[in-house]
């Protein structure tokens, strides 16, 4: 997953993660002192790269040449010197007392083949293979077919001294005097499944058992040795793997070695697998889902000014932009995360001027990284929500096999090896790159602020306890919505931690070596007064203390993963290290007691832990140097009587999530199965999802004093959900509380500053004076009312709390608990709402005014709402008229068809503009899909109409005789365009423009001029109403200002005075003729 | 109307240097009987948009300018009646509007002593009575009616129609008994990004290649043809934004759009050219 981090890098185990099964051939025996067969954990192949310092499982040498004083090798690294550089030595002096067998010599051939073929392997696959490269390779050397050594128990060479050995090393893992229980199990494991080729004809070169059982004689001489040992040390620790997921117990319990060696452990185990429900799913999330737009917290309130409120905006846009297009490409061979968007991201953070902005981004990214990357196999709250019902909509066997089938495909195949170093797999990997691309000190800063106060307020959360009196049927529900809500915290706490202790070193980190000597000591005293970003010491002591090592501990481990070299030298570091070596001592798996750890979570402890102490930046000698543990460990916590530690929080999928490296003793033994029987059946089991929700609310605790403590009390005998509902239902109702006030009182103020601005305005005339001042004495007017929100804050806790809490807890709860429960929640509502009004209500009533007062003077502006009450359409309307925007541009049709050009067949029926016009009424009464401006387009195209109209110049289609519209039609139609003016146009209808110079002057052009429609629509407008005389009298008279051709200003004067002149003329074939010289008339009528 | 590529772009290239006249449109709707009327005026509308912005400039240097008003001029001069100014648009393949806008400017810019404001330049084009030259005012009036691509008149049809399936829209919903905020609501409470509508309880759309369906939290109501160009505009200026805020969410593209352009369904943008009529509601039935 791009992972480059300097110093670690170094630390994966060989081959990224495919653990590696010995193989061994004919006449070797296994050789555990073979780094190629037994690779140090964590190891890079020895190459031309060349070597890093690492670890290996190296059991512990019975050697006396091993003196106590140098324990730092026993069950760790061998020192640094010991790791080849490039060839494996060919003459090992082992401390096990293995001689190096004879004809080694003609093996280093063999080896080199191996690693070639293997490197090549490698290379061709990526995923890990099972790597039985032997059957195939050519070996020069024999001929043959070569077959697996089948381990035999009755050929076990010595065993009472493996016994005897397998005795003490299992002690030393169950007293946790191995610094990874983890580790050691996986070198077990490799042992159980070591495998040896031998031709299948060849007999066995080993003398028979018991002839060499002598001290002198090596040990682990052949596979029988290695698994005797193997099943040995496994018996012992059977509480250990009865623990493990579903999947590695029926390989366990289905491994023909161990059915072999020990048949009662095989029972055991399969009872174990038997009766387990632990199955673990490991699937990454899906796709990434955004964080959702908050109006609370993200609208331009939040905001200091208008810029800021809209560079924000751009800036959440372009997050998700750079966001989106890693998703698409990160996975393409070649894309650079840098190169692809990092100077995107620094243009954006370029824009967060504001540290207002910083924090509002921070948020956005934190919420986001959450979001993503919480847990594998959850996804947003949201999501799983709906997903039950869509689910069982189709059938839950449909899309389960669907999920399985993805997460076969998604879920990361290897977590890089028994200890893989810290990493940011999946989406984290976006995260951790876009803070290395912004590179902005002012976003770590912010970050690091925002990470260290979830951090702590997440560690912090009253986690539901374990109480031993809620032991019926319910507590199984109970715990199961525990487990996952502790879940969520933990794996949110861990993410948050990692990320903290990203950044929080990330100045620190480099590639160079830790220093030593004088310069050493210059940076720890320049380093020890640096504050730490998050006091982590308390925060762990106290977490100790509270007996919550369960919940502080992951995630202070995952912080820890990233410090770098000179941070555990330093006293404040140093003293968390010596408390969790001393812890990791304490939790001793065999001694289970009541209040004391629970299984699961001290597994959880001693998988975090035991990784933690492989971290190259830890100095290795720390684990073994360090002074025992101390006995006051113990009295150390004053533990309350039952921690989050005594509760069944940890279950397989959590442990499995924290710790997927455990993961990888179920792929060593799926190896052997797939490599030793041709059963070609994949490592894959089926494995079934199991889903987490979001974190719910935690209300904080408020309440002090007597009450408090009776409260406290109160709820101790009572199941832990009764305390949860009554907390969650005073924490929404006060919440709503508030919001309620808003709604309501606030509201009636702001209606009220509406008016009294509304009446300010009208004394004061437009202007109305100074806002600033405006808003002052409005305020000085009304926030005193404010003082009522805490009483009706008051009455609506105690009107709402008691219904919630009934509607919540079961039918049967006892009356008197019932009202105590309903009494508290009104309480602490009460509490939390009051607490808040009477903080903040003053404030909220100013901000409200202050924007309706500026949305009052806006409304005043330029643009006057003159919105008279608008009619809807009659009920009875199904709203089938046609749509306005249809209308609209039809009409615009045969406006362009009169207005031309046209080519000569073009035209409009009579009949079509009377539908027109029909049509039109049908829309203006159906209102549903007429908005205002389509409205006055609509009016100002009817009168260009009925202008058209009455100048006569709408092309008619029809016989080539009748090229013009019949009078009496011209007039049915400037009806139906008056009727429409006057009842259904609902705006207003911009009729002067039927006296526009422009429209009027469209008769100018028509011989002979006909100029009884104009009379005749000017009459009609006065009589319906549409238009005052005295209107249309300025209109004509601004007509004369305007330059006509001689005649036509004289007939147009005509016009004006018959209109003044006879108001109740009958409708006369009035034509321009008879307005002027009838003789001269009767000549053009005849042209 | 959902149209691959290969019969979009058969589309598109008819449209190549057609003038937006009535007679382009009635010529384009012979050619292509079988798409809807308002489908093909999309697409040429947008297509006829593209290529005015890509010549825009070229119309707008000063030479072109005054070369452009030199021939009005000398245009009406010989005949104020003819249509000089829609047929000079047509000849420098320009939108007969912003011809129009073009010559009134540099008009008024002649007549009157300052430089005409938009606002009042804008006001002339909606009511060519207010121009004071009459011959002028007839043939902007002219070239605006006979303008099918721009204009006010056409800038009034495009959001009418745009209300007009919001309307629809929303209708669509309250029939489905789908509880949303719209546009306004959501504007009043300080969202910086608002969708026409958002459910206030998500659906999932069912369809038949995605066994899980789409989540819907928001509908976006386009009364325009999906076309490359706008939907990559929309998913940069909008859709995105409201995926950002709000998570997936369905566009309409009520004349249609090229199919290839569904290409984010699963991130959670879903495109439809109408209500989806497979919606599942949180109550388990199916609308």
């Amino acid at each position: 997953s791009g992972e480059n981090l300097p110093g670690a890098g170094g630390r994966r185990l060989r081959g990224s993660g495919s653990p590696s099964r010995p193989s061994l051939t004919l006449s070797d025996p296994p050789n555990l002192s073979n780094l190629e067969e037994f690779p140090p954990v964590g190891s890079v192949p020895p190459g031309p790269a060349g070597t890093k310092p690492s670890r290996r499982i190296n059991p512990t040498p019975v050697s006396e040449e091993r003196s106590l004083s140098k324990p730092k090798t026993c069950f760790t690294s061998p020192p640094i010197s010991c790791v080849p550089s490039s060839q494996p030595s060919a003459l090992d002096t082992s401390p096990w007392g293995l001689g190096l067998p004879p004809g080694c010599r003609s093996l280093q051939e063999e080896r080199e083949m191996l690693r070639k073929e293997r490197s090549k392997q490698l290379q061709q696959s990526p995923t890990p293979t099972c790597p039985t490269p032997e059957l195939g390779s050519p070996l020069p050397s024999r001929a043959g077919s070569l077959t697996d050594e089948p381990a035999d128990p009755a050929r076990v060479s010595s065993r009472q001294r493996l016994e005897l050995v397998a005795l003490v090393y299992s002690s030393c893992i169950a007293e946790n005097l191995v610094p990874n229980l983890f580790l050691e199990l996986f070198f077990v494991f490799q042992l159980l499944t070591a495998r040896r080729m031998v031709t299948a004809k060849d007999s066995d070169p080993e003398l028979s058992p018991g002839v060499l059982d002598s001290l002198e004689s090596p040990l682990f001489q052949s596979i029988h040795d290695c698994v005797f040992f193997a099943v040995q040390v496994l018996e012992c620790h059977f509480q250990v793997l009865s623990n493990l997921d579903k999947g590695t117990l029926k390989l366990l319990a289905e491994n023909e070695r161990l059915l072999c060696f020990s048949p009662a452990l095989q029972g055991r185990l399969r009872a174990a697998y038997e009766g387990s429900v632990a199955k673990v799913s490991l699937a990454m999330p899906p796709s990434a889902q955004a964080v959702s737009f908050q109006p609370e917290t993200d609208n331009r309130a939040n905001f200091s000014s208008d810029r800021a409120f809209h560079t924000f905006k751009k800036q959440r846009d372009v997050f998700y932009e750079v966001l989106r297009e890693w998703e698409d490409h990160h996975e393409e061979p070649g894309w650079d995360f840098e190169k692809g968007l990092g100077s995107r991201i620094r243009a954006m953070m370029g824009q967060l001027s504001a540290a207002c902005s910083h924090s509002h981004f921070v948020r956005l990214f934190q919420k986001q990284l959450l979001q993503m990357c919480q847990s594998p196999g959850g996804a947003g709250g949201t999501v799983l929500g709906e997903a039950p019902d869509v689910l069982s909509m189709l059938g839950a066997d449909k899309l389960g096999r669907l999920w399985r089938l993805q997460e076969r495909l998604m879920a990361p195949q290897s977590s890089g090896g028994p200890c893989p170093p810290p990493t940011f797999p999946g989406c984290q990997g976006f995260f951790r790159d876009f803070i290395l691309s912004a590179s902005s000190f002012q976003f770590n800063q912010h970050l690091m602020d925002s990470l260290s106060l979830k951090i702590r307020e997440l560690n912090g959360l009253a986690l539901p306890q374990h109480e031993p009196s809620d032991e019926d049927g319910e507590s199984d529900v109970d715990w199961q919505g525990e487990r996952r809500q502790f879940a969520v915290v933990l794996l949110s706490l861990r993410l948050l931690a990692k990320f903290l202790g990203f950044v929080a070193f990330l100045p620190y980190r480099g590639p160079e070596p830790p220093p030593t000597g004088e310069l050493q000591d210059s940076i720890l005293a320049l380093r020890s007064q640096v504050p730490p970003v998050l006091d982590v010491r308390t925060l762990l002591q106290r977490g100790l203390q509270a007996r919550r090592a369960v919940l502080t501990v992951p995630w202070l481990v995952e912080f820890l993963s990233f410090a770098d070299h000179v941070v555990p030298l330093l006293d404040y570091y140093r003293d968390i290290f010596i408390l969790l070596l001393r812890l990791h001592r304490s939790l001793v798996l065999s001694q289970e007691s009541e209040g004391k750890m629970c299984f699961l979570n001290k597994l959880l402890l001693l998988a975090v832990l035991g990784w933690l102490f492989q971290i190259p930046t830890v100095p290795e000698d720390l684990f073994f140097l360090e002074e025992g543990p101390s006995d006051a460990f113990d009295v150390d916590t004053v533990a309350p009587e039952h921690g989050l530690d005594a509760a069944p929080v940890v279950d397989q999928q959590l442990l499995y999530t924290c710790c997927p490296y455990i993961g990888e003793l179920r792929k060593l033994l799926a190896l052997w199965v797939s490599g030793s029987s041709g059963r070609s059946g994949g490592f894959m089991r089926k494995i079934t999802p199991t889903t987490t929700t979001g974190l719910g609310a935690q209300p904080s605790q408020t309440s002090q004093g007597l009450q408090a403590r009776l409260a406290q009390a109160f709820f101790h005998n009572q199941p832990p959900s009764l305390r949860r509902t009554v907390e969650f239902v005073a924490e929404r109702i006060g919440s709503n509380c508030v919001k309620h006030i808003k709604a309501t009182l606030v509201a009636d103020l702001v209606r009220q500053a509406e008016s009294l601005l509304q009446e300010q305005l009208v004394t004061q005339g437009e202007e109305g004076g100074d806002p600033a001042q405006l808003l002052e004495i409005l305020c000085s007017q009304l926030c005193p009312h404010g003082a009522q929100a805490l009483a009706l804050g008051r009455e609506f806790c105690q009107r709402k709390s008691p219904g919630a809490v009934r509607a919540l807890l079961p039918e049967e709860t006892p009356a008197a608990v019932l009202s105590s429960a309903e009494n508290i929640a009104v309480g602490l509502a009460t509490e939390k709402a009051c607490a808040w009004l009477s903080a903040n209500i003053t404030a909220l009533i100013r901000r409200e005014v202050k924007a309706a007062v500026s949305r009052t003077l806006r409304a005043q502006g330029p643009e006057p709402a003159a919105r008279g009450e608008r009619r809807g359409c009659s009920r009875a309307c199904e709203h089938h008229a046609p749509l306005p925007s249809h209308l609209i541009s039809e009409i615009k049709d045969v406006l362009s068809l009169a207005v031309g050009p046209r080519d000569p067949d073009e035209g409009v029926s009579p009949e079509h503009l009377e539908q027109l016009l029909g049509q039109l009424g049908q829309t203006l009464r159906c209102r549903q899909f007429l908005c205002p401006p389509a409205e006055q387009h609509l009016a100002k195209c009817s009168v260009e109409l009925a202008s058209l109209l009455v100048a006569d110049q709408i092309p008619i289609l029809g016989p080539p005789a009748q090229y013009r519209l019949e009078r009496g039609q011209a007039r049915r139609l400037l009806h139906m365009l008056l009727s429409l003016w006057k009842e259904d146009f609902q705006g207003p209808v911009p009729l002067q423009l039927l006296l526009s110079p422009r429209n009027v002057g469209l008769l100018a052009d028509t011989r002979p001029r006909e100029w009884d429609l104009l009379l005749f629509l000017l009459r009609e407008l006065v009589e319906k109403g549409l238009m005052g005389r005295m209107e249309i009298e300025a209109c004509l008279g601004s007509l004369h200002q305007a330059q006509w051709p001689g005649d036509f200003a004289e007939e147009l004067a005509t016009l004006s005075n018959l209109f003044l002149a006879e108001p109740t003329l009958p409708e006369p074939q009035l034509r321009a003729c008879e307005l002027v010289q009838p003789n001269r008339g009767t000549v053009l009528a005849q042209s | 109307m959902i149209l691959t590529k290969a019969q979009y772009e058969e589309i598109a290239q008819c449209l190549v240097s057609v003038p937006p006249t009535r007679q382009s449109l009635r010529k384009l709707k012979q050619r292509f009987p079988s798409q809807s009327q308002a489908t093909l005026l999309s697409i040429f509308s947008q297509e006829y948009q593209k290529h005015i912005k890509r010549t825009h400039a070229k119309h707008h240097t000063s030479e072109a300018i005054e070369s452009y008003y030199q021939r009005y001029l000398n245009g009406v001069v010989k005949n104020g009646a003819a249509p000089v100014l829609l047929d000079l648009a047509n000849e420098v393949d320009y939108a007969p509007s912003l011809m129009a806008r073009l010559i009134l400017e540099r008009f008024l810019q002649e007549h009157e002593e300052t430089a005409p404001s938009k606002s009042v330049i804008n006001s002339m084009l909606r009511d060519p009575s207010q121009i004071p030259d009459g011959v002028l005012a007839n043939q902007v009036y002219q070239c605006i009616v006979n303008d099918c691509c721009y204009g006010p008149l056409v800038d009034c049809i495009k959001h009418a129609i745009g209300h007009e399936h919001e309307v629809l829209l929303r209708d669509l919903l309250l029939e489905k008994n789908l509880s949303f905020l719209d546009e306004d609501q959501l504007r009043a409470k300080g969202y910086d990004k608002t969708p026409d509508f958002i459910l206030q309880v998500p659906v999932v759309m069912l369809c038949p290649l995605a066994v899980e369906g789409h989540i819907i939290h928001w509908i976006e109501s386009k009364a325009s043809f999906g076309d490359e160009c706008s939907h990559h505009a929309y998913l940069h200026d909008q859709f995105w934004s409201y995926w950002n805020r709000f998570g997936p969410g369905l566009v309409i593209y009520w004349y249609g759009f090229i199919q290839e352009l569904d290409c984010n369904r699963e991130r959670g943008i879903l495109l439809k050219a109408c209500f989806p009529t497979n919606i599942v509601t949180l109550c388990h039935s199916i609308a």
